[in-house]
C-alpha cells in the first residue's frame, strides 16, 4: 500500500469567477496543497478541481474565452476528480433549466438541474442536513441555489434536503449544490479529498 | 422547511463572496441589463440614471422606481441590485419586498439622513456600503453591511479617488497585521470603529466582509489596476454605457477583472474599444460625493 500524502495533493480551484478563495481556504484546511486555474496551463500538475459557487453565466463565459472548457473537458473525461458546488453543480450537469440558451455545460453530471430554483436572495437560507459517511450533521449554506430536480442516470445521492438531493456523486464528479466552502466545517473538502487520494493509491498500485 | 433559517449574516456575506471576481454593472432598461450579462457581469446595479447623468442633472437623487426595477429583474438572471438613499430605511424596506438580492445605501443618491446610516441588521437582504477610509468601513460593518466598495468619485470616469479609498483601507489593514496587542485600541480609537472588528483585522489581516471596488473604473486597465490593489471585484457605473460601444467594453472589463494580473490578456482585451466614457478631473467638479456619510 503506497499511502499518498495530503500534502503532495494539489488541487485547482477554477478562479474564473465566484467563491474560489473560500474553496482554498477549505482546502488547506484539509492539507493539500491549491492552485487558482484560470487557463488551460494552470490545470498542469492537479490531481483535483473544485467549481466554485458564483455566477455560472459569467463562468460559462470566461471559460470559453479561456480555452479551458475543453481541456476541462478532456481531463474530467480522463478521470480527474471534480468538486462542483452551486454554480459549480450547474456547470457539470448534463440538463440545465432556466439557464441561457447559451450556457456551457460539461454534461459530467446526469442530473437535471434548475437554476435560482429556491427563489431570490432574500429566499437564501441556512440548515443542519445529514451527509453520507459524516458522524455530524453537516451546516448548509444555499444561496440563491439550484435545485436538482431529477437523477438521469446512476448517481449517488449523499445528502437530501425536503426530499431533494442536494449532494450527489457519479464517479470522478461530485456535486453540492450549497456552500460548504462559506463555514468552517471543511469535512465534504475532505470526502472529496478522500476521493482524489483513493483514485491516485488505486493508480499507484 | 423545518430549521430553514435565512436572512443570517453568513447567508447575507454569502451572496457578496460569490460576486468576488466578477463584474457588477450599473443599468438603466432591461436592455442594457441584457447587454450586461451577455458580456458576463455577475450582478446588475438596477437604477433610473447612471451616477455620470446624476451628477449632470443635479437636484434630490432618490431610489428607482420600482417598475423600473421589476422590468430588469425580470430581464436578467444574474442577482440585481438597486440604490437606497443613506439613512433612507423605507427605501430600503421597499427595495428588500421587491425581492431586490442586494441593497447599496449609496453616496450616489442625495443622502435622507446626515447623522444615521440604516440599521441593516435588522433586514434580510444583504447591504453594501461605500467606504473612503478603514474607520467607515468598519463603522458600516457594524451596522450589518455584508460588502464595502471603495466609494470612489462616481460619474468621474476617474479611476484617482477610487485607488485612494483602497489604498486608505488596505493600507491601514496592513499596518494593523503589524501592530501589538496594546496599539490596537489606539487603532480603535483613532478610526473611530468598534475594537472587536480591529481585533479581528490583526488576526485576519481583512475585512470580515469582501472589499470590492466601485467609482470611477472606464477601461479594463481600470479594473485590474482595482484588482491589483487588492479590490476583490468591481463595480462599473457609467463606464460602460456611457462609452460609444457598451456591449464590447463590457465583455473586455469581465475578462481583465478574471485576468488581472496578466498583461498579455489585459493588452489583447483592451484593443479597439473605441472611445471610454470622456470622464472629469477632481478639479472640475462640483459635488463630491464621497463626503456624503461618515
Amino acid at each position: 500500500m503506497n499511502a499518498v500524502e495530503r500534502s503532495k495533493v494539489t488541487v485547482g480551484v477554477l478562479a474564473l469567477q465566484g467563491a474560489f478563495s473560500a474553496h482554498e481556504h477549505a482546502l488547506r484546511r484539509v492539507g493539500v496543497s491549491t492552485r487558482q486555474v484560470r487557463l488551460p496551463r494552470d490545470l498542469n500538475g492537479v490531481d483535483g478541481l473544485a467549481m466554485p459557487g458564483g455566477e455560472s453565466t459569467t463562468m460559462s463565459q470566461l471559460l470559453e474565452s479561456s480555452g479551458l472548457f475543453g481541456e476541462i473537458s478532456r481531463r474530467i473525461e480522463s478521470g480527474m476528480h471534480v468538486l462542483g458546488t452551486c454554480a459549480g453543480v450547474i456547470l457539470l450537469a448534463r440538463t440545465i433549466l432556466d439557464g441561457r440558451a447559451d450556457q456551457k455545460s460539461f454534461g459530467a453530471l446526469p442530473i437535471t438541474v434548475r437554476r435560482n430554483a429556491y427563489g431570490r436572495q432574500i429566499d437564501s437560507f441556512e440548515t443542519n442536513l445529514d451527509v453520507a459517511g459524516l458522524s455530524e450533521p453537516f451546516t448548509a449554506v444555499f444561496i440563491r441555489a439550484p435545485i436538482i430536480e431529477s437523477l438521469d442516470g446512476d448517481v449517488e445521492v449523499l445528502a437530501s434536503h425536503d426530499s431533494q438531493p442536494v449532494v450527489v456523486a457519479h464517479g470522478n464528479v461530485v456535486g453540492v449544490t450549497f456552500h460548504p466552502e462559506l463555514t468552517d466545517d471543511s469535512r465534504l473538502h475532505g470526502l472529496f479529498v478522500n476521493r482524489i487520494i483513493n483514485s491516485l493509491e488505486t493508480n499507484r498500485r | 422547511m423545518t430549521g430553514n433559517v435565512s436572512g443570517t449574516f453568513r447567508v447575507k456575506r454569502g451572496l457578496a463572496e460569490m460576486m468576488k471576481g466578477g463584474v457588477i454593472m450599473d443599468v438603466v432598461t432591461p436592455e442594457q441589463a441584457r447587454i450586461a450579462e451577455d458580456a458576463g457581469a455577475c450582478a446588475v446595479m438596477a437604477l433610473e440614471r447612471v451616477p455620470a447623468d446624476i451628477r449632470r442633472d443635479g437636484g434630490v437623487a432618490r431610489m428607482s422606481d420600482p417598475e423600473m426595477i421589476e422590468g430588469i429583474k425580470s430581464a436578467v438572471s444574474i442577482p440585481v441590485m438597486a440604490k437606497a438613499r443613506i439613512g433612507h430605511f423605507v427605501e430600503a424596506q421597499i427595495l428588500q419586498s421587491l425581492g431586490v438580492d442586494f441593497v447599496d445605501e449609496s453616496e450616489v443618491l442625495t443622502p435622507a439622513d446626515e447623522t444615521h446610516h440604516i440599521d441593516k441588521f435588522g433586514f434580510d437582504v444583504p447591504f453594501v456600503c461605500g467606504a473612503t477610509n478603514l474607520g467607515e468601513a468598519l463603522r458600516r460593518i457594524s451596522e450589518g453591511a455584508a460588502m464595502i466598495r471603495s466609494k470612489g468619485e462616481a460619474g468621474t470616469g476617474n479611476i484617482v479617488e477610487a485607488v485612494r479609498h483602497l489604498r486608505n483601507i488596505i493600507g491601514d489593514m496592513r499596518k494593523i497585521t503589524q501592530a501589538d496587542s496594546a496599539e490596537l485600541f489606539e487603532w480603535a480609537k483613532r478610526l473611530q470603529a468598534p475594537l472587536p472588528l480591529v481585533q479581528e483585522i490583526a488576526e485576519t489581516g481583512w475585512l470580515p466582509v469582501p472589499l470590492f471596488c466601485a467609482g470611477g473604473i472606464a477601461t479594463p486597465a481600470d479594473a485590474a489596476l482595482a484588482m491589483q490593489l487588492g479590490a476583490e471585484a468591481v463595480f462599473v457605473g457609467s463606464g460602460i454605457f456611457k462609452s460609444d460601444d457598451p456591449a464590447p467594453r463590457a465583455k473586455a472589463i469581465v475578462e481583465a477583472t478574471t485576468h488581472f494580473r496578466d498583461p498579455e490578456i489585459l493588452a489583447k482585451v483592451s484593443r479597439g474599444l473605441g472611445a471610454p466614457m470622456t470622464g472629469i478631473g477632481m478639479d472640475e467638479i462640483n459635488q463630491r460625493y464621497a463626503e456624503r456619510g461618515w
